[in-house]
């Protein structure tokens, strides 16, 4: 049996999908919508999983006030009313697609002390959510 | 294979406390949630089984015989219940939301007799949950 911690976040924040490089005609084609210039936003939740043994003390696999911490320290003071494409380092390099999101987002977590980051969704809206689980043997 | 999941509510009031810590280090460990009067939550459990589905019923298991083990297992165990006086499974645990998925596990696993037992998600609130899922290879303890 193998036991995983679920924490549920949320981040408003805004994001344009274009690549520089392609024409206006191209880049609409490929993201519709979502490369109107003017970027649009979400209430993005985010969900967080964390897999250890129970501390028998405790009965937790990590304490959630070290977890809400971290996750506010890595993650929410920065992509919190952001716009991701400009405020997000990483977004300088890749799409902030929510795939992306959530892959930047769970690298941005894996150093978290006290208990293994397993994966992270993203909900971007109420229909469409994305997954990204650590690789299995870490 | 399919995975059919069945859904419960119970609401149980809790509270944490170490008694091999001090008064001040179960504040600082646990908060809130360190309240001697105990709280409470309404928790949500998704039950999963996996299997093949019976040719002869369609089913991978008996819903209805699913419902009477969570009745018997779950509610009748838990519900409107204090947790740290109630429930002699949880008997020196710390009621956290995981000791209770690990618990409601190693009860519901051995009852599942059409299919197995793929994974329980237990929600103590719509911001936390625990999933405790099938797995002999790796965190068995």
């Amino acid at each position: 049996m193998k036991l995983s911690l679920w924490r549920r976040y949320s981040f408003p924040a805004s994001h344009r999908l274009f690549r520089a490089e392609w024409s206006a005609e191209h880049n609409e084609r490929v993201f519709g919508k979502c490369a109107n210039p003017y970027s649009h936003g979400h209430n993005y939740a985010l969900e967080v999983a964390v897999t250890g043994t129970v501390d028998p003390a405790t009965g937790m696999i990590a304490n959630l006030a070290d977890l809400d911490g971290f996750v506010q320290q890595k993650v929410l003071d920065a992509f919190d009313h952001a716009y991701m494409n400009e405020q997000i380092p990483e977004f300088r390099e890749c799409v902030p697609t929510t795939e992306n999101v959530c892959r930047v987002i769970f690298q941005r977590l894996s150093g978290f002390p006290h208990a293994h980051i397993e994966g992270v969704r993203i909900e971007e809206t109420g229909k469409n959510s994305f997954e990204y689980a650590a690789p299995s043997n870490p | 294979m399919i995975r059919v999941t069945r859904k419960l509510e119970f609401s149980a009031a809790h509270f944490y406390h170490n008694p091999n810590l001090s008064a001040e280090e179960n504040r600082r460990v646990f908060g809130k949630c360190n309240n001697p009067h105990g709280h409470g939550h309404n928790y949500v459990l998704e039950v999963t089984v996996a299997g093949e589905p019976d040719p002869k019923t369609g089913m991978v298991l008996d819903l209805k015989e699913l419902k009477e083990i969570l009745d018997r297992e779950v509610t009748q165990r838990m519900d409107h219940r204090h947790l740290n006086y109630e429930v002699p499974d949880l008997a020196g645990k710390i009621p956290t939301c995981e000791e209770i998925a690990t618990v409601l596990w190693r009860i519901l696993e051995p009852k599942i007799h059409q299919g197995r037992l793929d994974r329980i998600r237990l929600y103590e609130s719509p911001d936390l949950f625990v999933d405790c899922t099938a797995d002999g290879m790796k965190g068995a303890r």
